[in-house]
């Protein structure tokens, strides 16, 4: 089975989120960049299927050499070749058609995305991916399974789980539960040293045309200093919640 | 030109969120000199659409018989190619995050989620909506001759404006899905996290699953969702499905009431679009205080009981 793994390269999630150049780009003066959590999730299945089955794992991301550390350290935790399509993406929709013109060339079994990026938290790259090359997608994936060319996957839905089956090719969007947060990989000194031999490849870009831009950030507005009111005196927030917020 | 609303439905009623999304296309299409209808799959109530201005509804029938993503995007944009629509309003749902960048690959859309108001400037269109785990807002300009917009929860509210509304019915078939249902879980009758006017979460502050009564006896009184923060969901304290922040489950409502949890930025991220929020903790120095609109410094043991009983009162005499 071949597996690729789609990697978004976001701020760390304690960031503090700054814009500059008159509010117009997003200031990474000491952000710390990491591996989206949720592909840290998809990542982590894709090795525990070539642990168990010998399939071959392939990470790639769409942007610049900025993520190349984090592309080397997905290589650490056990992805076999890693991919850079050498762009600097202006949205979703450029990075979705620069991921479906690389996998039509490859012949994947399955694509793991992740739910959404924590940065512009888009959530279109893994679905718009899938409708390009016509496959099936699993959104919001909690669970996933490959047997004899067929996927069984769970999807978490408002206020339970799903269970599906689906043909391969398959893409799926991953996120916490599809594996265990006590497994999730970290690199280890051998990973570290072997990441360094393993292919890594600069791919050139399709030039996708964006369709949407952003133009400007704002951060919200400081909120008011919280009203206290006195543990003894619960009637008052209710008073409050009623006639002030008008939320009971 | 027109706007073209997908309204969801649950066993055949349409959802909460349907009316949220009907106001928003309703005053878009005024904004752009446009009309609006609605598309609704099998909603047997698909008429009251019109208390929110909606003067037509496609009704598809033969709907299939889940929500398969990539039939419902291939049915809505069939339609939307056949009957010139230019842009398509939804919901933040789990089910609409998962239509629309189909639906947006398939109609050569822009797409943008999480819009948080109408759009200013007509050509190109220009939304507001939330990013960076609600840290920060972008403005977005839509680029293509087809926009999709997703109306974040409870971030527009529902106005009401009654007219008469007619039904159309759209044959849907020949469709095949992509993916075949084996089983669905799903908690009945009780509010959902998502669909929840009300969200009452636990932390860490509570000790313990034994004492989540405290949690679910408050919920009760105000038909809330019950909600926890990660390192509970992570103990087993409660089920995964309940985690909400920046790695689990947003939470967009009215009024969310966190007890014993500090208000880590992860957390908050999650839950910042709420409306309204309250806090209770017994260490004044938490950082949610800075975040809530309204806090009580205390224990929870003995706060959320008194505020249990007296909610309890104040909804008899409501
Ligand atoms: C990558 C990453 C992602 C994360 N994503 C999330 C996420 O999505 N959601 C999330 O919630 N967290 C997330 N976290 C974890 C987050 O950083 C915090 O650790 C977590 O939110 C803390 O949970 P808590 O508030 O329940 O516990 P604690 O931080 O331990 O806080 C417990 C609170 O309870 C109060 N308390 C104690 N006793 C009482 C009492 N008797 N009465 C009243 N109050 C009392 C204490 O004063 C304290 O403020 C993430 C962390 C990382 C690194
Ligand atoms: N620049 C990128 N390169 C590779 N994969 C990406 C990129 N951006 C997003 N993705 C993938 O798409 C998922 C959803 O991202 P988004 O649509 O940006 O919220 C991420 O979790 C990644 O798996």
């Amino acid at each position: 089975m071949n597996i690729l793994v789609c990697i978004s390269h976001v701020p760390d999630t304690t960031s503090k989120i700054n814009f500059v150049e008159n509010d117009t780009q997003f200031d990474t003066v000491g952000v710390q960049f990491i591996i989206n959590p949720n592909d840290e999730f998809g990542l982590t299945r894709a090795i525990w299927f070539k642990e168990k089955t010998g399939a071959q794992v392939d990470v790639i991301h769409v942007g610049t050499a900025a993520a190349d550390p984090t592309l080397r350290k997905c290589l650490a935790i056990g992805a076999d070749k890693a991919y850079r399509i050498d762009t600097t993406p202006r949205d979703g929709a450029c990075v979705a058609q620069e991921l479906a013109a690389f996998a039509q060339q490859h012949a994947y079994d399955l694509i793991i995305a992740g739910r959404e990026s924590i940065d512009y938290n888009g959530g279109m790259v893994p679905g718009m991916l899938a409708a390009l090359l016509d496959i099936p997608f699993v959104a919001n994936c909690v669970g996933l399974d490959v047997d004899q060319g067929v996927a069984t996957a769970a999807r978490e839905i408002d206020g339970g789980r799903e269970q599906l089956k689906a043909s391969l090719p398959l893409v799926i969007g991953a996120q916490k539960g599809l594996v265990e947060e006590a497994d999730l990989r970290i690199p280890n000194m051998r990973g570290i040293m072997q990441a360094r031999q393993k292919p890594f490849e600069v791919v050139p870009s399709q030039n996708a045309t964006p369709k949407t831009k952003d133009v400007s950030f704002e951060k919200p507005i400081q909120k008011a200093e919280v009203k206290l009111i006195p543990a003894d005196n619960v009637d008052q927030l209710i008073e409050l919640l009623h006639n002030e917020a008008k939320v009971i | 030109m027109s706007v073209l609303v997908f309204t969801e439905t649950e066993n055949n009623i349409l959802k909460r969120n349907a009316a949220e999304v009907a106001s928003y296309g309703v005053a878009l299409a005024a904004q752009l000199n446009s009309t609006c209808s609605a598309i609704a799959f099998d909603a047997t109530d698909a008429e009251s659409l019109g208390h929110y201005g909606i003067s037509k509804v496609i009704d598809v029938a033969g709907t299939p018989k889940h929500f398969d993503a990539h039939t419902y995007a291939d049915i809505i944009a069939n339609y939307a190619q056949n009957n010139g629509v230019n842009q398509v309003v939804l919901s933040s749902s789990a089910d609409a995050k998962y239509l629309a960048p189909i639906l947006a690959a398939k109609l050569g859309a822009a797409y943008v989620p999480n819009v948080v108001a109408l759009p200013e400037g007509s050509t190109p269109l220009k939304v507001k909506r939330s990013a960076f785990s609600n840290k920060a807002f972008a403005f977005t300009e839509l680029l293509a001759d087809c926009s999709i917009i997703g109306v974040g929860n409870n971030a527009f509210g529902v106005k009401e404006q009654p007219t008469s509304c007619t039904l159309t019915s759209f044959a849907a078939d020949g469709y095949t899905p992509k993916t075949e249902q084996l089983a669905i879980e799903k908690v009945t009758g009780k509010a959902t996290i998502a669909d929840a006017d009300v969200v009452v979460s636990g932390g860490r502050g509570l000790k313990g699953p034994e004492n989540w009564h405290l949690v679910e006896d408050l919920a009760e009184v105000l038909g809330a969702a019950t909600a926890c923060s990660k390192p509970v969901s992570d103990m087993g304290w409660r089920s995964h499905d309940e985690h909400v922040g920046q790695t689990g489950k947003p939470v967009a409502t009215n009024l969310y009431i966190a007890i014993g949890i500090s208000g880590a930025i992860q957390h908050l991220a999650g839950v910042n679009a709420s409306k309204v929020k309250v806090v209770i903790n017994n260490d004044p120095e938490a950082p949610f205080f800075k975040a809530a609109d309204y806090g009580i410094v205390g224990d929870a043991f003995e706060v959320v009981p008194k505020l249990t009983e007296k909610l309890k009162d104040f909804k008899a005499q409501h």
